[in-house]
């Protein structure tokens, strides 16, 4: 049934391109997360017309590839959402020979954990959590994770309101690593969080809103995404970013062809397009995150290889690691204890 | 280019089916006479079976089974402890260690029992609000009623959304309020993040929805009856509380009903207002399907909430049998 409505829905609001367009590349991919002016150049280079699409969350995208097969050519879910993908089969193998250009790849990228020869995925973007926080307000330099808990900025800080990356950062926080299935550990965690917002330490838990708020100077300290961050950064000069000596979440958004696939040469030249120099430069400067691409890392020069928010050194990286998919079974407890803070008054 | 996943036929059904039923409503409309006049409804039926209709029962679907299809009652009892998929996970991975780690979830209960509690708060302070206006709207000797009645709605023809937002840039810590106290050389006070914010936002959005219906009923009233009840003796408070209140019920309990009903079912506001910090039932149905995905339970949730709405208009109708106020009860 939901599968039917989906598709129905689908033909609908696809009509007008199947209608017209001989050459086509349909893309799934967050919300504001490109530079559209690539977009028409691709198509101006190639004759082919993107379909451009976008999902808000990963569930809402891995439903939408699951429940209309042939719709979507090239997504860009997240790492563990791509181990995901790769586990249920919904991937197709990449042809590198297609994508000369995915050599720009930086060594840290080039064998993740998530898929481990690279068959499947090319990263996008890329970045890292950590503490976005006002230095007019924030005097003592940002160095723990333990300053999200501090009393001092009561009523000061911005929480994100997401499952994984708030538990995350307290279970990194007390020594644990992120991807734990000890259920101690998780009770501990959420046992923190609870008297963090017990303390009134907690201003608001949101997402979108916070990189506009913290540059309106709204709150001290706020755990944030680096390309957010940066974000803010450039509109406030009073803002820096830095990640937590206990070490961090870092992520990757890749490029994947769905399996089901109908125009997997056209994803595959876009995907080439994506990962040429001036084109990767163009959506890095637009997005704010990190790029994984040497040859825009070398045209964007200093500014960007030196910026420890965008660049992240490499000490950091060490302490930082990747989400692993953690399996909708079990992911049932660490939801129930996020309801359960949220729900703390 | 794309899969079609309806045969040639299906498609062909469809038309024809379609084309039925306008050349239907032509005949219907050029000879009224021959025609049942139910088939004027049948735009709306169509409307109604497609809209709401199919969406309750795909909702009480989901609701009864689980993520295989298979039918199950689960999703109710993960209402009543919201720990009860977890619980289970916790003891398969620590057998009987797992025994102190677990714990009735009380988060689906609480948060419905906020909402209401926010709902009946909202509907009072409206009602107490909303009636004085409604009065004051429908005075005859006031020469402003009606341009009160155009200013009422202006706002509304804005999405509640901006207007919500617009409420941000307002209660922030460095929105317009504070920097205006600050200027007059006051100390900053926080506004927004907690749960009379969102009071406020809810309050604001829903008003109109309690002033309309008592000022239709009001301005309808026979304006005789308050003055034969002054030419017996009655002064103007007695007229108001023995006349113009008994009379204007049938207003009330439907500025009621279109307030309370909206109230429970708040999200949005919670999350731009409150700042997350305190959840309504509707942010909670909303992340059970967004955000964990739980098609399942967030249809068991959002059927408990349709029924609680069923049996609070049907208590209020009691108070209107007539459905004088409009019928919406």
């Amino acid at each position: 049934m939901k599968k039917f409505f989906s598709v129905l829905f689908l033909v609908v609001l696809l009509l007008p391109a199947w209608a017209f367009a001989d050459q086509v590349v349909n893309v799934l991919n967050w919300e504001d997360y490109i530079d559209e002016a690539v977009l028409a150049q691709f198509t101006e280079e190639t004759g082919i017309k993107v379909n451009y699409m976008n999902f808000t969350t990963v569930e809402d995208m891995i439903v939408k590839v699951e429940t209309s097969p042939g719709a979507y050519d090239l997504c860009f879910p997240s790492d563990y959402i791509i181990e995901r993908m790769i586990n249920k089969g919904m991937l197709a193998e990449i042809n590198y020979d297609n994508i000369p250009n995915a050599a720009q790849t930086i060594p840290y990228l080039q064998n993740p954990a998530y898929d481990p020869q690279q068959k499947y995925s090319i990263p996008y973007l890329w970045g890292t959590v950590g503490i976005l926080y006002n230095t007019k307000m924030v005097d003592e330099p940002v160095t723990s994770w333990s300053i999200l808990w501090d009393a001092k900025y009561s009523k000061n800080v911005f929480m994100l309101d997401s499952i994984r990356d708030s538990m995350g950062i307290t279970l990194k926080y007390l020594g644990y690593s992120m991807n734990t299935h000890d259920i101690p550990a998780i009770m501990a965690a959420k046992t923190k969080l609870i008297e963090q917002k017990q303390n009134g330490i907690v201003k608001a838990y949101q997402v979108d809103e916070t990189k506009d708020k913290m540059a309106n100077n709204e709150a001290a300290l706020a755990l944030m995404w680096s390309g957010d961050a940066q974000y803010a950064i450039d509109l406030n000069p009073d803002l820096a970013y830095a990640v937590p000596e206990e070490g961090s979440n870092v992520w990757v958004d890749a490029m994947v062809i769905p399996a089901t696939a109908k125009n997997k040469e056209n994803a595959e030249k876009l995907i080439n397009f994506l990962c040429r120099p001036e084109i990767a430069k163009a959506n890095c400067e637009y997005v704010r995150y990190a790029c994984p691409n040497a040859g825009a890392m070398e045209l964007m020069g200093e500014e960007y290889t030196s910026n420890p928010v965008q660049n992240a050194p490499e000490e950091v990286l060490a302490k930082c690691e990747f989400f692993n998919d953690i399996d909708s079974t079990f992911l049932s407890v660490y939801e129930a204890m996020w309801m359960e803070v949220k729900n703390t008054k | 280019m794309y899969n079609m996943t309806l045969p040639w036929w299906g498609w062909a059904m469809m038309l024809v089916g379609l084309a039925a039923f306008i050349g239907m409503l032509i005949i219907s409309i050029r000879r009224n006479h021959g025609v049942k006049r139910s088939l004027f409804a049948s735009p709306y039926i169509l409307w109604m079976i497609l809209f709401t209709v199919v969406p309750v029962i795909l909702i009480a679907y989901y609701a009864f089974t689980d993520a295989n299809g298979v039918f199950t009652l689960n999703n109710f009892r993960n209402f009543w402890d919201s720990n009860y998929e977890s619980n289970k996970v916790i003891m398969e991975a620590m057998g009987e260690l797992g025994a102190a780690y677990i714990s009735r979830g009380t988060v689906n209960v609480d948060t419905l029992v906020y909402s209401l509690w926010m709902a009946f708060k909202c509907t009072v302070i409206c009602l107490l609000l909303g009636y004085p206006a409604a009065l004051f709207m429908a005075d005859r000797n006031m020469k402003l009623g009606s341009t009160l009645v155009v200013l009422f709605i202006i706002p509304m023809w804005m999405n509640f959304l901006l207007r919500t937002i617009a409420w941000m840039s307002l209660l922030e810590d460095n929105g317009l309020i504070n920097n205006f106290l600050r200027w007059l050389g006051f100390e900053g006070v926080q506004l927004m993040y907690n749960s009379e914010a969102v009071l406020l936002g809810m309050i604001y959005n829903f008003l109109p929805f309690m002033v309309f219906p008592i000022y239709t009923v009001i301005n309808k009233m026979d304006y005789r009856l308050s003055e034969a009840a002054a030419d017996l003796g009655c002064n103007s408070w007695k007229t108001l509380y023995k006349v113009v209140m008994p009379l204007s019920v049938p207003g009330v309990i439907s500025g009621i009903t279109m307030v309370f009903m909206p109230s429970v079912t708040t999200f949005f506001i919670p999350r731009m207002l409150g700042g997350g910090n305190t959840m309504m039932f509707g942010d909670l149905i909303e992340s059970k399907f967004l955000v964990e995905g739980n098609w399942n339970v967030g249809s068991a949730l959002s059927l408990i909430m349709m029924v609680l709405i069923l049996i609070s208009l049907s208590i209020l109708r009691k108070a209107d049998p007539n459905g004088e106020g409009g019928g919406i009860a």
